[in-house]
């Protein structure tokens, strides 16, 4: 008998990095996808591999283990492809969180205060240290909180090496190949139909991003993941401005919100192309790909607030994307309860970029039986904010 | 030769030429009311002004406002296309270069 | 109620558009980003250089002359010149009403510029083409020029690129751009048409009766052979400029014989000694505005046009589309299809007796693009000429061999992790210059079929730019003037 056949669905980064941990282990894997590898909600992202943006907590915790595993793989990505592991431009450049109120600065101290509880390093800067670390930042701030932990990379090239890494273990993309279906037989998934023929399948992970939620459910197992909608701001080159990823701590409430507005919140880095980008919005409007002036205009007031002096920065081109939003705000890693066979690894919001190692490792823990790196139970598939019906879009 | 303006005094147009000056880089350029930043800095005989993120010289190419090679900073605008922005007189001009941007590796 | 039209571009398209849609009773915004209206065909002189005869330099200037104060003094026109669009906002699924355009009106790329709103009943896109240039060795050198450059600097600020100057790529456009550069004193040494003689003849001489009505254009071109005749400047067909050389600068370019396909015929080649290249191999349309709009393009062999229908209606209920971003077609095209966009952008009956010769002209004009494509089409043979440290994304300086590395990548070969891998395209210029090379470059190494784009996602299009035109950030920050608000709510 051969190895177990996996089909992961989805070639973003959450897809890439399990097919990449399970091709490594010896499973037979095929990547199914839709469109283009890491072409939809990977490179429409940032590249946050984030620690200061979580509150003690299950997804903290997959954080902290992602964030540990994040240069092993890098290293061991780059062992055999040296040219894909550099594409990932991994940046331990750690954040900065300020508050601009006093009411800010507030909650923000009591913030780090518990992350620093869970294992976070969190400093808190003074004025001096601040103006050292950003000198283009407001003076005007409240509160500062250095987290050294924070790290940036190119989100579609560090996609593109782990799915790179996972073909060299044996794994086979078929790209432009759309999920119709599932064959069953006593309750358990044998085969994905696609618009390219039927691959049959011991196991499926559904890795699909914001588009979850519609092949779970062509699956026969719908699942509630939602697209929010995000937009982000890009500047000219520019000679080097801003040295850490910064942003207003007003930015924990607006990922925590679940509220379908507008949620806006400055976030604020450059690029090693010497771009600067500007973040970062949240509304739910299903697949609405409209860039609205409006909102962008919201993201340029916000990010003006910390760093007054890019007023005069040219903005060259803006784009937009889906997260992968799940109502409780926590991933799905884990087992479908209706369909044996089919396993979920979606639902990461804003922070799939950062969180894709964490996942992978857990999946694979979970599928091969092995001890899991950390808890799975509060990222289970038979939670109720995952299986309700959900809003009709 | 280098680009240079066609003499008034021999242009088939008439043209009855006010002198600007600006400076470019702290330098001194004269040029005439009219002109672009860019119709200033050729018709002064320069060909480059900018440099590529390699440090490669580059001024105008496209001339109308499309390619964004002759992007210059004016009066602390940065960013601004040399060839398409009218020169006035008294106008700060300085070369911008892509080789000092981004972060170190 | 009268109807209130936007044009944006104030090129033959677009003037033609405003006159046509005053005539039809609308209320008429025209905005360009220059100061003066005629677009590239009629780049005026700056009012400060007080030129007694402007006209001098163009063809048809009386009947643009008569037009322009028309259009610009009539009681129910607003020009806006200096007045870039840098986003269209669509409306909601279902809503008929075109999109919102919003406007920085002021000096280009200044800082401060006035942030403005406009609620059109109909819009018309009028926006134009510039050059498409494809790269070759040295092509990023200083002194190397499009030929739209080299025209906009002599006719619109008489500044000459140099005095030796090779001109060559493909199109009728380059003999304008050469009777350009003679009359301001340049020593043009060659015309090159990269096409053979037979390939331009062919084109131009299929169903020669569809020339007849087009005899405007074809007599302007006759009057620039004569002239070329005239200062013994060779036009020469079959051949390109293949490669620039120089130490910072042009110094000298290698010209070659190309077969039909455009690739070199080896031992053909011949160093010229230049102090300036000027370089053309056909047009793209400025098409961000027309996909920001939501408009359907259409493909064609020279590549992505807007789709119109028989009235110049695009896709889009209120949004028109006159001139080259329907097609490269040249002046008098865009002046037909201006006329009809502006007339019923306004309303304007459309089986008005009046329209019937313009439509008549717009198709002729269509068909007269259609042999322009034939005549001087693109050859598949020139990534030939490229190298692999050849530049072909000049804001990023990507080169063809990391182009190539990256489309190879069997897991980043698709063409958006391609571009944020390699860089090409992201630059200031935003793949305007670049793009259309780089997704024929993808296009022709992709391995695997591209597959549908992800709901939602905007395709991997070098047009898809919706921020149009850069905003400082400082302008984005602020809301939005709307100057009919008044007018708007009693």
């Amino acid at each position: 008998m051969g190895a177990t056949r996996v089909v992961v669905l989805g070639a973003g980064i959450i897809g890439a990095a399990c097919a990449r941990e399970l091709a490594l282990a010896g499973l037979a894997v095929t990547v199914v996808e839709r469109g283009a590898p890491a072409a939809a909600t990977t490179a429409h992202g940032e590249g946050n591999v984030l620690v200061s943006d979580k509150g003690p907590g299950p997804e903290l915790d997959l954080a902290l283990l992602s964030r540990r595993l994040w240069p092993g793989v890098l290293d061991a990505v780059a062992a055999h492809l040296p040219e894909a592991a550099a594409a990932v431009e991994w940046e331990p450049k750690g954040g900065i969180v300020v508050a601009t109120t006093a009411g800010g600065a507030r909650e923000l101290e009591r913030f780090a205060a518990a992350q620093r509880e869970a294992g976070v390093t969190a400093e808190p800067l003074d004025a001096a240290a601040l103006a050292a670390a950003e000198p283009h930042l407001t003076r005007d701030f409240a509160l500062a909180v250095h987290y050294p932990g924070d790290a940036q990379v190119q989100p579609a090239g560090t996609a593109t090496a782990l799915l790179a890494d996972a073909l060299r273990a044996g794994a086979v993309l078929r790209a432009g190949c759309e999920v119709l279906g599932a064959d069953t037989a006593g309750g358990r998934i044998t085969a994905v139909r696609t618009s390219t023929g039927t691959i049959g399948a011991d196991a499926v992970v559904n890795a699909a991003g914001p588009w979850s939620g519609e092949t779970a459910r062509r699956l026969g197992a719908p699942v509630d993941v939602r697209p929010r909608r995000g937009e982000v701001l890009v500047t000219a080159p520019m000679p080097p401005t801003v040295f850490h990823k910064v942003y207003d701590a007003d930015y924990v409430g607006a990922v925590g919100s679940g509220a379908g507005d507008l949620q806006a919140s400055a976030v604020v880095e450059s690029t090693r192309a010497g771009t600067i980008l500007l973040g970062s919005s949240r509304r739910r409007v299903g697949f609405d790909e409209r860039i609205r002036p409006g909102v962008l205009s919201v993201i340029a007031g916000k990010a003006l607030r910390l760093f007054p002096s890019l007023a005069g920065a040219t903005v060259m081109r803006a784009y937009g994307g889906f997260r992968p939003y799940v109502p409780d705000h926590l991933p799905v890693i884990g087992p479908d309860p209706r369909l044996d066979g089919l396993w979920h690894a979606t639902g990461h919001e804003g922070a799939g970029i950062g969180l894709s190692a964490g996942t992978a490792r857990l999946l694979a823990d979970l599928m091969l039986g092995r001890d899991p790196a950390m808890d799975p139970a509060p990222f289970r598939a038979d939670r109720p904010a995952v299986l309700s019906e959900g809003e009709s879009r | 030769m280098s680009p240079r303006i066609v003499p008034a005094s021999s242009d088939a147009a008439r043209r009855r030429d006010t002198p600007l000056q600006i400076t470019v880089d702290g330098a001194a350029v004269a040029g005439v009311e009219g002109q672009t930043v860019a119709g200033v800095l050729l018709a002064a005989g320069r060909r480059s002004w900018r440099a590529g993120p390699s440090g490669a010289p580059r001024g105008v190419f496209c001339g109308i406002g499309a390619c964004f090679d002759c992007l210059v900073t004016v009066n602390g605008e940065r960013d601004v296309r040399a060839c398409r922005r009218r020169a006035v007189d008294g106008d700060a001009v300085s070369t911008q270069s892509r080789a000092g941007t981004g972060e170190p590796r | 109620m009268t109807r209130h039209v936007v044009i944006v571009g104030a090129g033959p398209a677009g003037l033609a558009a405003a006159a046509s849609a005053l005539r039809a009773g609308a209320r008429v915004t025209l905005l360009d980003t220059a100061e003066r209206p005629g677009g590239q065909y009629h780049r005026m002189l700056p009012d400060a250089y007080r030129a007694e005869r402007n006209g001098r330099l163009h063809h048809g200037w009386a009947r643009f002359d008569r037009l322009r104060r028309h259009v610009l003094g009539h009681p129910r026109c607003a020009w806006w010149p200096e007045s870039a669009v840098w986003s269209l906002e669509r409306s909601d699924p279902g809503d008929p009403a075109p999109p919102l355009v919003h406007v920085l009106r002021g000096p280009a790329d200044g800082a401060g510029r006035d942030r403005l709103v406009l609620r059109p009943d109909a819009l018309v896109l009028a926006p134009g083409a510039h050059d498409r240039v494809l790269p070759f060795p040295g092509w990023d050198l200083p002194g190397v020029y499009t030929a739209g450059a080299a025209q906009a600097l002599a006719k619109g600020e008489r500044v000459v690129v140099g005095d030796r100057v090779v001109i060559g790529g493909a199109g009728p456009f380059l003999l304008p751009v050469a009777a350009s550069l003679i009359e301001a004193g340049s020593a043009v040494l060659a015309v090159l048409e990269a096409n053979p003689a037979r390939t331009v003849a062919r084109g131009w001489g299929r169903r020669p009766w569809e020339l007849a009505p087009q005899a405007g254009k074809a007599g302007e071109l006759a009057e620039y052979a004569a002239l070329l005749a005239r200062h013994r400047v060779p036009y020469r067909t079959g051949r390109a400029v293949v490669e620039a050389r120089g130490d910072g600068r042009v110094e000298e370019v290698v010209t070659a014989r190309l077969r039909a396909d455009w690739s070199v015929l080896p031992g053909t080649e011949r160093v010229v000694a230049v102090d300036a290249a000027c370089v053309s191999h056909g047009f793209s349309p400025q098409l961000e505005l027309p996909a920001a709009a939501g408009c359907a393009l259409r493909d064609t062999a020279s590549g992505p046009f807007t789709e119109v229908d028989g009235d110049q209606l695009t896709s889009v209920p209120g949004v028109y589309a006159a001139g080259e971003i329907t097609g490269i077609a040249g002046a008098p095209a865009a002046r037909a299809e201006g006329l009809l966009a502006g007339w019923l952008a306004a309303g304007g009956a459309p089986a008005a007796p009046e329209l019937r010769p313009l439509r008549r002209a717009r198709d002729r004009a269509r068909a007269f693009a259609g042999r322009l494509a034939a005549a001087h089409p693109i050859g598949a043979g020139w990534p030939g000429w490229l190298r692999a440290d050849t530049v072909v994304c000049r804001c990023e300086e990507t080169d063809f061999g990391t182009l190539c590395r990256a489309a190879d990548d069997r897991a980043g070969g698709a063409a958006r992790a391609v571009k944020l891998g390699t860089r090409a395209g992201l630059g200031p210029c935003q793949a305007r210059i670049c793009g259309p090379t780089v997704a024929e470059l993808l296009r022709r190494r992709a391995a695997g079929a591209p597959g549908r784009p992800a709901e939602g996602l905007a395709p991997a299009t070098p047009h898809h730019r919706p921020i149009a035109q850069p905003i400082r950030l400082g302008e984005l920050a602020r809301p939005p003037r709307d100057p009919h608000e008044k007018e708007n709510t009693p």
